[in-house]
């Protein structure tokens, strides 16, 4: 069998990680794990997290995958860190703002804007 | 009474399913019973899916018709079925020019709707769960729940200006 793609790339800029989905769907339940296990160590690593999850390449994502990234905000949030969502396609906000998801991430238009709104 | 031209009838998940005549314009039926697995899952969703594709459907119904059939798996699975690698799940769908109509039912005790909570309430938005139900109905023109909650019809319509309701 192929040994599949890690369905996320990490890169830094200065303290903030940069988390890039390599997949274009975050659906099923072992991609979404393992998403979970590599961001999880991203989050303990410092006393105050800087992530930016960029989903350029999103397409589609699950209620599942929903729940993964509101474990994220929340274990960012414990540790008075901070959370940046980026690049999402019109299709996918959309299920952002059905869910009224919109209200809790907070969503940059530009990977740019995205890395200007992290507070020092 | 729900075939029409060019319909064909596939039975279990390895069984190539499905089909109509070149121009995408007849009837489709799917029907597979699979245990609760994911794995399963996907190889259904892809074969009706790859009908589906073909269509010519709006960019915005495919969407929705992915989202309700991925979310309602996944809760016949998970919340129907906890898992139960010996308790199946059946799904039907048909496929037209104009809509799909999908079943979805499990083997598991059933649900309330009404005991589902809403998910968009400001004290419920950080929950990691429950949303799944909320997407469907916000992405389906019709949703019927039946036998206790087991059963599941969706019907997704090929009109891109009604769905989704926020």
């Amino acid at each position: 069998m192929a040994e599949s793609i890690p369905p996320v790339s990490v890169t830094s800029q200065k303290d903030i990680r940069i988390i890039e989905f390599t997949n274009n769907k975050i659906l099923d339940e072992g991609n979404i794990a393992e998403i979970g296990a590599t961001l999880m160590p991203l989050i303990d690593e410092v006393a105050q997290p800087k992530l930016l999850l960029d989903f350029a390449n999103v397409d589609h994502l699950s209620s599942a995958a929903l729940g993964m990234l509101i474990n994220v905000n929340n274990k960012i949030k414990q540790k008075n860190g901070q959370l940046r969502l980026t690049n999402i396609k019109p299709q996918i906000f959309e299920v952002f703002v059905i869910t009224k998801l919109n209200n809790l991430f907070r969503i940059m238009p530009t990977r740019s804007d995205a890395l200007t709104s992290f507070a020092q | 009474m729900y075939m029409q031209r060019g319909g064909s009838k596939g039975r279990g998940r390895n069984e190539r399913s499905g089909g109509d005549d070149s121009n995408g314009n007849g009837s489709a039926l799917f029907e597979f019973t699979i245990a609760s697995d994911y794995r399963a899952s996907q190889e259904v969703q892809d074969k009706i899916m790859y009908d589906v594709n073909r269509r010519g459907f709006n960019s915005q119904t495919v969407f929705a018709i992915k989202l309700a059939l991925e979310e309602a798996m996944m809760n016949a699975i998970k919340h129907g079925n906890g898992r139960d690698a010996k308790k199946k799940v059946y799904i039907e769908a048909k496929v037209n020019s104009r809509q799909a109509e999908i079943v979805v039912e499990d083997e598991g005790p059933g649900f309330s709707r009404r005991s589902v909570p809403d998910p968009t309430l400001p004290e419920n938005l950080e929950k990691c769960s429950g949303r799944g139900i909320h997407l469907i109905e916000a992405y389906v023109n019709e949703v019927e729940w039946s036998r206790g909650g087991r059963r599941l019809r969706m019907i997704i319509r090929d009109d891109p200006d009604v769905l989704p309701r926020g």
